[in-house]
């Protein structure tokens, strides 16, 4: 069977992190470990998309700062956000000296320029790329809800964007944490239609990476301590937990997502966060501080995607889903 | 797997999917809705009796009440209150014509960042365009149908 995973050789290091969030996401798990915490989502900009871009903007400087480095010394950033055309990440682009490459994988866009820029380096081409995406809850709403202030009921079955930017700077050496292998997943619809229940759209997608991780690498689940999928919600985890259990694995013991535990509900969030901000800052901050501090050591990174648009919802076009994974460990 | 394989998995996943669709609480949300909804229609008979008052009667006095309502749901609309109400009282805020003033002024307060013509006033009825098509629509088929039976 052919292979969808890559073993990296040279084992390409997480040299830092840049994180930002909006004011709900802070009174959350992600506050204490952000590098801003924002006191109001416009964060001094007239319009919701100019505040996600300039989020995006200060992840990926904050990250190149982190590192202890300057503008000059980064090859390459790898980004994508979920407006369209990815205006964020191509504007934020802008105002910085080297080159782009845009992506776009929805809410797997994290995991997905993560897994590029790995590559990359690992192959011997670059030395230091940014791997970075956000998300805006007003600028998503507005894309593909409704208007904000329109008086409509929310369905317990959906989830909230995530108002964040989370920034990675991989390079070929300089840290502990290591991406050891990735794994590019394939796009995965099981014919959900109702564009309020993303959790249950993308499980499948996750479940699919991630046994095709294991079998790959030829790793059990319990290899990991920690495997991290990104926006499935509570409804979406209990589901992949389901999913995976069928196939004969076990990922309920060490199973977390990111958008389950992103917000302390207390309002409309009902399912939990989603966006590719949702997992760009749990973890960039949240659990990169847990590798950190050797917390944890191993990790299985699996942001999700549901790659729709309002015109294929429209037409009545189920969800088509991605999920790519990438392993991160502690190594000497 | 087969075409006809797909859309039966498909289909037991969806049915496995909508298992875990939690409960509408039909009798809470009327119950809401009735509550809000009808505290709505008081403040609009409680204008109509004011006026009445001043002496306005008929059209004058349907047209009058109307617009204060239209007003009252622009105005809460745009400090922001009106989403949260009808977040708690669906129907109940929506329905009134308090909801179709919210339709309208929602969306032009959303894009007026686009511009004040392809912003605002283009995109003013992305929500309530529907409503005013298949209203009018509606109201002329029932016309048809009034004025054949004579």
């Amino acid at each position: 069977m052919a292979k969808h995973t890559i073993i990296f050789d040279k084992r390409p290091r997480i040299l830092s992190t840049g994180t930002v969030a909006g004011p709900k996401e802070c009174a959350g798990v992600v506050g204490k470990y952000v590098d801003k915490a924002l006191a109001d989502d416009m964060f001094g900009e007239s319009t919701y998309e100019k505040a996600e871009c300039k989020m995006l903007t200060y992840a990926i400087g904050k990250a190149i700062e982190n590192a202890g480095m300057k503008e000059e010394d980064i090859d390459m950033m790898i980004s994508g956000d979920l407006l369209n055309q990815i205006i964020s990440a191509s504007f934020a682009a802008r105002d910085f000296d080297f080159p782009f490459l845009g992506v776009y994988g929805a809410c797997s866009t994290m995991s997905e320029s993560l897994a590029l820029a790995a590559a990359l380096i690992d192959a011997g081409y670059f030395k230091r790329i940014v791997a970075a995406t956000g998300s805006h809850f007003s600028s998503a709403e507005r894309q593909y809800r409704y208007p904000l202030e329109l008086g409509n009921t929310r369905p317990p079955q959906s989830q909230w964007t995530v108002t964040g930017a989370g920034g990675t700077v991989v390079a070929d050496g300089g840290s502990d944490i290591a991406v050891t292998g990735a794994t590019f997943g394939k796009v995965v619809d099981f014919g959900i239609t109702d564009v309020n229940n993303m959790g249950a759209a993308m499980a499948p997608a996750a479940c699919d990476t991630i046994l095709t991780h294991l079998r790959d690498t030829g790793r059990e689940a319990d290899y990991y301590d920690l495997i991290v999928t990104g926006d499935l919600g509570a409804l979406g985890s209990r589901i992949v937990k389901d999913l995976t259990w069928e196939k004969g694995v076990d990922i309920q013991p060490n199973h977390v997502d990111c958008g389950e535990i992103v917000y302390n509900v207390i309002e409309d969030e009902f399912q939990g966060g989603s966006g590719a901000g949702c997992s760009a800052v749990v973890f960039s901050s949240y659990l990169y501080d847990k590798l950190k501090r050797r917390e944890i050591n191993r990790v299985l990174f699996a942001a999700t995607g549901a790659l729709l648009s309002t015109v294929s919802s429209g037409q009545g076009e189920s969800i088509p889903c991605i999920c790519h994974a990438v392993s991160i460990e502690n190594v000497r | 797997m087969t075409e006809k394989n797909r859309e039966n998995y498909n289909k037991n996943y969806i049915a496995y999917v909508n298992s875990f669709d939690p409960p509408t609480h039909h009798f809470k949300n009327c119950l809401r809705a009735f509550g809000v909804g009808g505290f709505i229609c008081c403040i609009g008979q409680f204008f109509r009796v004011v006026l009445e008052a001043f002496g306005l009667s008929g059209d004058e006095l349907a047209g009058t009440v109307s617009v204060l309502l239209i007003f009252l749901g622009t105005l809460l609309t745009g400090l922001g209150v009106y989403d949260r109400i009808g977040r708690n009282a669906g129907a109940g805020s929506i329905v009134p014509i308090t909801g179709f003033a919210n339709s309208v002024c929602s969306p032009a307060i959303e894009f007026k960042t686009e511009g004040l013509i392809y912003g605002l006033a283009a995109k003013m009825f992305v929500v309530a365009g529907p409503i005013i098509v298949y209203g009018v629509l509606s109201g002329t088929i029932v016309g048809i149908i009034y004025w054949l039976l004579g």
